[in-house]
């Protein structure tokens, strides 16, 4: 057998594989938080907050109204996302011309509401989502057993990631976006909705989590406290990319994913920790994160 | 402010009382018998205890009548977090101005040594029902505190055991990495060579985790029968759930759930645990009696009751029998006089308090059913074996508790 | 520079009328401080002073120098835990020296953190903070002394100066009272001196305090160690009065409550974090021990929210608008 550094290889391979899943759920969420971080300028706190309410949304989808699994993949992040728009409009709006730190403490706050509440409704047990009949099973990959869903996962992802980078990049409403994120005085000069364009925003970063809410729901116990200790990671992700570009959320996300991927193989003890570690390197070498700009 | 007033007023309460007791009640302190229930009623361990068990408790002073020898039974109730120095004050709080009589509940290991250590600096009476850790009556024992559920001698040791018993004689052990992990490492390890068979490999993985994928890809490559679960709460869910999606029981190998609970299983489906054997104090559906006293606990909560729930009924049952008979609610007394009655409930089998302050009885080892030999919700277990009370339990031969005379 | 010219504006005449208020009122806390373990309960007074100093730290951060730290929790826990371990493991080690061990524990690690974090600013800063809090968490979860999960129990009291017993509650207040003053009087003076008045500078307009030559880095930069050493000395006292330091000290929720407790007494004021401190304490402690235990957590969420929405000056910092309108 091929061992890579005293592993077999069909083992590391199988670990740089599920990396990169976890690392696809880093992207999708560090994605959010960077588009409305580029335009409202403030770190969503309630980001995990998001995630979860995504999960539950499909839980009690499917438990009360019958939405199946690949609806429950468009509803859910189009609710939550409203309900970011929500967010956005009553409160986000009215501290808008404030430091944004507050708006860092108004989500905090938030997410502490929604936690709490639904923690005194369900528990903390975490519920058990049902995984879709399509994605169940598994190929045998040769090096590892891959389960359906878990390959899904990764694609799904990607394919929304890219989608999003996309609409950034290459279609008129991001490039109303990326000059929102220049210069909104300007951008409201010229006659475009800013306001409307922020609310847009936040819905869009929102559903992004709210929709990796969805992948999560059949792969982990659905519970209150699902999104808060991701959205740590998730964090200190953001942080080592920078705030600078879209794809440098996407890619410092799946890198991440890599890199504690190969720590739990090698030094297990390590895995939650590596990530910060990583952060602390960035920092000494590249203040402003590897793909940030100097601030 | 209210805080202000509300000392006042007690320690006013209090002057009285003692100027009123009557002769009859003269051992009743405040004339009143007062239980302070403290568990984590919001967090990780809610579903474990939490407000479940304090209407356990509340059932067991309405059966008793709501008071003892005409003295009333007072109860108060706090939540404690997760939070050892919460947990910590809130019994000193009870302890110094409100006069508790006893502590029931005690849920996280770290609460619970925090708040015994309270009780006994004070000589308080604390009943701990909710924690895992074996050394509340080790290391950590005092004449104050009486354990009664479980612990992870039990849990770990008799699953252990059962399972190589069977056949699965090569292990893989997936280790939480902090204190609680190691200790149950170690004990696993132990039992599953002396019962002949070997430890194949194990991984240390960080607490809490939430993905485990990739321990549970190690745990196949290992090629061990068996793949031993020494973590507790969300990791042991999270590690069953994975292992179903990686179909690892279906690829031939088997999981052991050492601590695990009654709400995890619900909480999981059948589909991820069918098959686990796991050691539990108490199974709803075991006889009788116990269905008779779950359904009505069922009435109340809408969810079945666990061990811990039961037991929380259990011994406070059987700390108002000891009240009534002495006639005292003095903790150094009813503590003492507790450990001379044996106990025999819906709960406890061959029960009896040992000098290290353990509530031995006896143990069952149950196998989770599958979703077909399941006919409802809370059809869940099937029991195998009965462990016998005085072999469940760490033998006061290997003790190191102070109280121990060895 | 004021004080060269030799007679009394009507404004400075202002200031001494302000000076002196200021110390009929700090004669006025000292003396509710001394009387009041006689009136409440002393244990639950001592968690509202190690959390007001807690809160003071913090707020020397945020209400002066305009940072906003999300990682003040593994001050808090180092504290608790260096001395803890230190009470614990060696019977002959007074308090006061325990005390002192983990206040220095602190500056060096908010000197290590700081190196790291200062030169981010606003959103980045609070995020690289919590990060390196983090990082402190899972250290503590794995490190042997601390306990992990169950924490450090039954740390000794001990004998003050190794000749007063701080078993009893009351003399045990006594010191954390005196502990709490000397904290606060660091605060006072740090920000009433020119390194105060700098570090405001900086908050205000940092490129300006760049161009008259200030060496803003290193401004800041002491302004974090003496934050985190003082919130380092509050979780070590904390860690005596109630004999145990645990995890919770150390989770980013931690970091969170501090920021609430400021927020809610007012940033950038004096007393406002220790008032702050007082309420937040008080609530959990009256919800915790009602049947609306459960909502705690979602309680602090809607007062940060209001806070946040309608009340930013904070209590403390209200009242200051209040009475500035109608005394001028």
């Amino acid at each position: 057998m091929t061992m890579i550094f005293g592993v077999p290889l069909a083992v590391f391979m199988g670990q740089l594989m599920l990396g990169l899943i976890n690392g696809a759920f880093y992207a999708l969420l560090s994605l959010g938080l960077a588009v409305i971080f580029g335009l409202l300028k403030i770190i969503n706190f309630a980001h995990g907050a998001m995630y979860m309410l995504g999960a539950f949304t499909t839980l009690l989808g499917m438990n009360y109204l019958g939405i199946n699994y690949w609806a429950a993949l468009i509803i859910t992040p189009l609710i939550v996302g409203l309900f970011g728009m929500l967010i956005e409009r009553v409160l986000l709006r009215r501290i808008a011309h404030l430091d944004h730190l507050y708006g860092l403490l108004l989500t905090f706050g938030l997410a502490l509401i929604f936690e709490g509440t639904l923690v005194n409704f369900f528990g903390v047990s975490g519920a058990r989502y049902p995984t879709p009949e399509a994605l169940q099973g598994g190929f045998k990959l040769g090096f590892m057993f891959l389960p359906t869903y878990r390959a899904w996962v990764l694609g799904a992802a990607l394919v929304v990631c890219l989608f999003t980078w996309y609409m950034i990049e290459r279609t008129r409403l991001g490039a109303y976006l990326r000059a929102g994120t220049e210069n909104p005085a300007l951008m409201q000069a010229f006659g475009v909705n800013v306001p409307l364009l922020i609310t847009l925003t936040y819905g869009f970063g929102v559903a992004l989590a709210a929709f990796a809410g969805v992948l999560a729901a059949p792969l982990y116990p659905v519970s209150p406290t699902m999104g808060s200790n991701l959205l740590i990671v998730v964090f200190a992700v953001v942080v080592i990319g920078g705030m600078g570009s879209i794809i440098g959320a996407v890619l410092t996300g799946l890198g991440m994913g890599l890199i504690e991927g190969l720590t739990k193989v090698y030094y297990p003890e390590a895995a939650s920790t590596v990530i910060f570690v990583v952060m602390i390197l960035v920092l000494l070498i590249r203040p402003a994160g590897l793909f940030g700009k100097e601030a | 402010m209210t805080f202000i007033r509300k000392t006042l007023t007690s320690s006013i309460a209090i002057a009285a009382t003692t100027l009123m007791a009557s002769g009859a009640q003269a051992d009743m302190s405040d004339n009143e018998v007062r239980i302070g229930y403290l568990a984590d009623m919001s967090g990780s361990y809610r579903d474990l205890a939490g407000p479940g068990g304090l209407e356990a408790l509340k059932m067991a002073i309405e059966d008793f009548g709501g008071s003892v020898n005409g003295v009333p039974i007072e109860v108060f109730s706090a939540d404690d977090r997760n939070s050892a120095d919460v947990g910590a004050s809130t019994v000193r709080e009870w302890l110094d101005e409100r006069n508790v009589d006893m502590v029931s509940g005690l849920v996280a290991s770290s609460v619970s040594l925090a708040a015994l250590k309270v009780v006994e600096e004070k000589n308080g009476l604390a009943i701990v029902s909710g924690s895992a850790a074996s050394s509340i009556t080790n290391e950590h024992c005092a004449p104050t505190h009486i354990h009664w559920v479980y612990d992870t001698y039990p849990m770990a040791n008799a699953t252990a055991k059962a399972v190589v018993e069977q056949g699965g004689d090569s292990w893989f052990l997936l280790t939480a990495d902090y204190a609680f992990g190691h200790a149950m490492e170690k004990d696993v390890t132990e039992v599953v060579e002396e019962s002949g068979g070997t430890i194949v490999d194990s991984v240390r993985h960080p607490f809490p985790t939430n993905d485990f994928s990739s321990y549970i890809l190690q745990a196949q490559g290992s090629g061990a029968k068996v793949v031993g679960l020494a973590n507790a709460g969300a990791d042991t869910v999270n590690a069953i759930n994975t292992a179903s999606q990686f179909g690892l029981v279906q690829s031939g190998q088997q999981l052991a759930g050492l601590i695990v609970f009654l709400n995890d299983i619900y909480a999981m489906g059948l589909d991820a645990t069918q098959g686990l054997l796991l050691t539990t104090g108490w199974y709803w559906n075991m006889d009788d009696e116990s269905r008779e006293w779950a359904e009505r606990y069922y009435e109340r909560m809408g969810s079945m009751p666990g061990m811990v729930h039961a037991g929380i009924y259990s011994s406070t049952t059987h700390y108002l029998n000891t009240v009534a008979e002495l006639g005292s609610d003095d903790p150094v007394a009813v503590r003492k006089a507790m450990a001379e009655n044996p106990i025999n409930d819906f709960f406890a089998r061959n029960g009896r308090i040992r000098e290290d302050g353990r509530m031995v009885h006896d143990m069952y080892l149950v196998k989770v059913k599958s979703p077909e030999e399941s006919t409802h919700d809370w059809d869940l277990y099937e029991v195998l074996s009965t462990i016998p009370a005085e072999e469940a339990f760490r033998p006061l031969s290997e003790s190191e508790c102070k109280l121990v005379n060895n | 520079m004021m004080a060269n010219s030799q007679t009394l504006t009507p404004s400075m005449k202002r200031q001494r009328r302000a000076g002196m208020r200021r110390y009929a009122l700090y004669a006025l806390l000292i003396g509710v401080g001394l009387v009041a373990p006689f009136v409440a309960y002393p244990v639950f007074l001592m968690k509202v002073l190690c959390f007001a100093l807690f809160a003071c730290a913090f707020n020397l951060l945020l209400g002066y120098a305009g940072l906003l730290s999300f990682g003040h929790a593994a001050f808090l826990s180092t504290g608790g835990y260096v001395t803890g371990y230190l009470l614990s493991s060696y019977p002959g080690i007074t308090p006061e020296l325990g005390i002192l061990a983990g206040t220095l524990a602190g500056l060096v690690l908010g000197g290590v953190f700081g190196v790291l974090s200062i030169r981010r600013q606003g959103i980045y800063f609070a995020m690289v903070t919590l990060a390196l809090a983090q990082l402190m968490f899972f250290v503590y979860v794995q490190a042997p002394f601390t306990g992990g999960e169950d924490g450090l129990h039954g740390v000794p009291r001990g004998d003050l100066f190794g000749v007063i017993s701080l078993n009893s509650n009351l003399s045990m207040y006594y010191f954390v009272f005196a502990v709490f003053l000397i904290g606060f009087a660091v605060i006072q003076r740090a920000v009433h001196s020119p390194f105060g008045q700098v570090l405001k500078a900086i908050r205000e307009n940092e490129p300006r305090a760049v161009s008259l030559g200030y060496n803003v880095d290193a401004y800041k930069l002491v302004a974090f160690i003496i934050s985190a050493g003082l919130a380092a000395l509050a979780g070590s006292t904390k860690t005596i009065v109630f004999q145990l330091a645990s995890l919770t000290d150390a989770s980013w929720h931690m970091s969170g409550e501090v920021i609430l407790m400021t927020l809610l007494g007012g940033v950038g004021t004096l007393f406002g974090p220790a008032l702050g401190a007082g309420l937040v304490v008080s609530l959990q402690h009256l919800l915790s021990q009602s049947p609306l235990g459960n909502w705690v957590s979602v309680v602090l969420g809607i007062i940060f929210v209001v806070c946040v929405l309608a009340f930013r000056s904070g209590i403390v910092g209200e009242i200051n608008k209040m009475v500035r309108k109608n005394f001028k």
